[in-house]
């Protein structure tokens, strides 16, 4: 097996007496997607804030592409190529959708002490954005504010910013959250069509969007890994089904 | 032409014309009125620049003003009148201490920001207090006005006025370079969501201490036109009411715009000059005229005179 | 040695009334979100209605009563009147309307109470020195203040952790959502934070006049310097602001004692003379600098937010 992209070891975080993440491990393998599941409060955001560098775990470690990064702070993992698409979508909303994937353009493209040429007239940083806001689906809405699409195309528009800063691994925080069955549908489709060009680490309730993606599952409760593997074993792991799918629809 | 730009246009013309007019009129009261007018407005320009497109609520701004106007005072009660040398060191001066305090401030944010801006500009204040030598609390005279050579005495109020007006010009250029920039666009990001931009990869802290340093200077440079205007400082000039009303005007004229502060100063300085005729206690009329705006007017003056101007045509 | 007890005791007397400032402060801060400019018109109405009632009647404590009162019923007013609608806006709106209200009560005071400075006086019961250590005598009047202080440091104390309002306030400071979700009537909630807030601003104004100059414009030094005992204690915390408070006060009256004679140890005595004032005016904001530097949230950062 090829060397992880991404492997944590014993990360634990702590808010006062509740365990967020109690010592996870995880390891997430060149072009897979790795799915974490688990029923609310049980730690993945809190996980992918860790991964991302925006919180800093109690304990345990985290290495990316071989190097150690635990201590490294967001800007620096973003550089490594570690993208981050949170749960509530976190876009400039006053921007327009291509102002938007430009500047994520602009974070790789060198320094921004650059105070003359106006940067929408920087064709290195327009075209990649329009080329990536085409292949997100939202070609023929660059040029309006970001903030008056619709929630979907929000959804989409963080994901071309994500892939805009030219990533080796994404955290996905819920790409399908608070989207209708077709939304939905047309993620899923989006997110199967990365598949094997990055890394992903993918949180997502809706069940039918991680069985038809991930390559490999984990699933967490209460801060704690109770299963890992592929979607198989998970399914018909008799502690997985009892402590979170149930016998029950899986959960919207 | 789009209207916003119409606005700022005819804004500019009329105050290039303030002289000649003000002189036909024998009035020569308002080419003073209007170079103070423009005094601040750089200094509201400056605000603007870290405040419009940055969000960076600074409520120590008088400082450099202040900072700036000592350079002037300080170099010629040494002796020193040469204006390049007055001006060079307000803007370097005013640099290094926008250096420091940002240095310090902008580890924080929100609510601590504000407070803690003020807190040094208090501190700058209390310095001047404390500057005996220098006239303490009651400031020292400055002898004669930055000295440019024959070719621009400042001395002449019309070549003053123009004189501000340059540099007015020279700065809201520069300024209107610098929001469309690279730089400009990623405070405008630092403004509308920062932590967005922490995730992209943007070392943020780096950037708002170069716009706020940037911001300083050019306050600072402001200071030493204040200077020259009234051949006096003292530290009421960084008063932190100062830095409450250059923050007035930047809201009055409207955020996010670079001429908008120049509308505000104007504004500004022409009720207070209004209400001052009018009672001597114009400031119990201020307060509530300023209460009001803010809780009705979100796009400020600019913003309306630009909706007027769409509107016509 | 006497000196030393003697400054260090001022020190205290003056934090305790930062803190009679700060704590409203930071109340109303850590409930509603609310960056208050105003709160120093508060302090400065009570000095005011102190001073001149107490002129007019001759007694102190009717004097510190009219002052409570016309505070707390002035900062109902603003409340009701300008911060409803403040709550909701961000802080750069609350900065500038609160400008405005000083800019309005500053003159207001003048039109009121002429430009000239009043004069207060310490009232007889107080006044006179006490020996409290063998041969170091100290002001009667400065001793009280400090006594109140710290009681209204305790009863506060009491109220917050003792009492259902205190409960609410506190997890008002830490979590405001929640308290709707309480189903607790938030906006009696604040404006019963603000009266008590503007009772505590005026109580120290009043227990200032005698020993600063009531005048115009008198609030906003002080204000200043609440806001830096609440920067260095940490927005929200009563405990914070106390600390603080002490912290600025001690700071500021023994460096401004102290620092020029420690300076011409290491200095000649004209550089001292130069320096000393301009280092001990700077000291306290050196201070804040140097605190917010190791912890840019305060010694007692707010939990869960």
């Amino acid at each position: 097996m090829a060397e992880p992209v991404l492997e944590t070891s014993g990360l634990t975080k702590r808010f006062g007496g509740i365990v967020a993440t109690g010592d996870v491990s995880l390891s997430v393998a060149p072009g897979e997607i790795h799915a974490v599941i688990g029923p609310n409060g049980a730690g993945k955001t809190t996980l992918i804030s860790e991964l991302s560098g925006e919180l800093k775990p109690d304990a345990g470690s985290i290495r990316f592409a071989g190097a150690d990064i635990s201590r490294f702070g967001p800007v620096r993992r973003a550089a490594l190529g570690i993208a981050r698409a949170f749960q509530v979508t976190s876009i400039f909303r006053e921007f327009t959708a291509l102002e938007n994937v430009a500047l994520a353009v602009q974070a790789r493209a060198g320094h921004s002490f650059r105070f003359w040429r106006p940067a929408e007239r920087e064709a290195q940083l327009r075209e990649p954005a329009r080329a990536m806001l085409r292949d997100v689906g939202l070609g023929e809405r660059a040029d309006l504010p970001a903030g008056s699409l619709s929630h979907g195309e929000k959804r989409a528009l963080e994901l071309a910013m994500v892939l805009a800063t030219g990533p080796r691994l994404l955290l996905l925080d819920e790409p399908t959250a608070g989207m209708g069955a077709e939304e939905s549908a047309a993620m899923v489709r989006l997110l199967a069509g990365l598949k094997s060009r990055f890394s992903v680490v993918l949180v997502e309730h809706d069940m039918d969007a991680v069985f038809a993606l991930a390559d490999r599952i984990t699933v967490m409760v209460y801060g704690r890994v109770i299963a890992s593997g592929a979607p198989e074993a998970i399914r018909a792991d008799p502690e997985v089904r009892r402590a979170y799918l149930g016998d029950e629809e899986p959960g919207c | 032409m789009d209207a916003k730009r119409v606005a700022a246009i005819i804004a500019l013309a009329l105050l290039a014309l303030v002289p000649p007019v003000a002189m036909a009129a024998d009035a020569p009261f308002y080419v003073g009125l209007f170079a103070r007018i423009m005094v601040f407005a750089i200094a509201a320009v400056s605000l603007d620049l870290i405040l419009g497109y940055g969000g960076l609520v600074s409520f120590g701004h008088a400082a450099y003003l202040g900072i700036g106007a000592y350079a002037v005072g300080i170099l010629s009660f040494h002796g020193v009148t040469g204006g390049f040398a007055h001006f060079a060191t307000a803007f370097f001066a005013a640099a290094a201490a926008a250096l420091v305090i940002g240095f310090v401030s902008l580890r924080t944010s929100g609510v601590y920001f504000i407070m803690i801006t003020l807190a040094f500009s208090q501190m700058v204040y209390f310095l001047g207090v404390s500057l005996n030598q220098y006239g303490g609390d009651d400031g020292l005279n400055i002898a004669r006005h930055s000295n440019f050579g024959a070719a621009l005495d400042l001395k002449d109020p019309v070549v003053f006025y123009y004189f501000v007006f340059a540099l007015l010009l020279v700065f809201l250029f520069l300024g209107s370079r610098i929001v469309r920039s690279r730089f400009g666009v990623l405070l405008q990001g630092v403004k509308s969501n920062e932590r967005r931009m922490i995730a992209l990869g943007f070392p943020t802290f780096r950037y708002k201490l170069a716009a706020f340093v940037m911001a300083g200077a050019i306050c600072g440079v402001a200071g030493a036109l204040f200077a020259n205007l009234t051949l006096f400082v003292s530290p009421s000039i960084m008063h932190w009411t100062r830095s409450g009303e250059i923050l007035m005007m930047v809201i009055l004229g409207g955020l996010g715009s670079l001429i908008g502060p120049v509308f505000g100063a104007a504004a500004y300085l022409i009720l207070e000059s209004v209400l001052s005729r009018l009672t001597e206690h114009w400031q119990a009329v201020l307060g509530p005229i300023l209460i009001l705006v803010v809780l009705f007017s979100k796009t400020g003056l600019y913003g309306l005179f630009a909706m007027g101007a769409r509107r016509r045509g | 040695m006497i000196y030393v007890v003697e400054q260090v005791l001022n020190g205290v007397q003056f934090g305790v009334m930062l803190f009679l400032m700060a704590a409203g402060l930071t109340l109303i801060f850590g409930i509603m979100n609310l960056i208050n400019l105003a709160h120093g018109s508060l302090y400065m109405v009570g000095a005011y209605v102190a001073a001149a009632s107490f002129a007019a009647t001759g007694s102190f404590l009717l004097g510190l009563a009219a002052a409570l009162a016309v505070a707390v019923i002035v900062g109902i007013a603003i409340e009701i009147v300008v911060f409803r609608t403040l709550y909701e806006r961000d802080h750069l709106d609350q900065v500038l309307a609160t400008f405005g209200l000083i800019l309005f009560f500053n003159e207001m005071v003048r039109i009121i109470w002429g430009s000239t400075a009043l004069y207060a006086w310490v009232p007889d019961f107080l006044s006179g020195r006490v020996e409290i250590l063998p041969g170091i005598p100290y002001p009667v009047y400065r001793l009280a203040i400090i006594a109140v202080g710290l009681t209204v440091a305790l009863l506060l104390y009491l109220l917050i952790v003792r009492t259902r309002i205190g409960m609410l306030i506190r997890a008002g400071a830490s979590n405001r959502i929640m308290l709707g979700a309480l189903g607790v009537n938030v906006r009696m909630l604040y404006t019963l934070v603000f009266a008590l807030g503007a009772a505590l601003a005026a109580l120290a104004g009043v227990m200032a006049g005698p020993i600063f100059t009531v005048e115009s414009g008198m609030g906003e030094s002080v204000l200043i310097l609440a806001f830096v005992v609440i920067v260095i204690g940490g927005i929200g915390s009563i405990r914070g602001a106390f600390i603080a408070g002490l912290l600025v006060g001690v700071v500021d009256a023994v460096g401004r004692a102290f620092l020029r004679p420690l300076l011409t140890v290491f200095s000649s005595s004209a550089a001292a003379a130069k320096f000393g004032p301009a280092l001990a005016s700077m000291l306290i904001y050196v201070l804040m600098a140097a605190v917010l530097f190791v912890r840019p949230q305060g010694l007692f950062p707010p939990r869960g937010r």
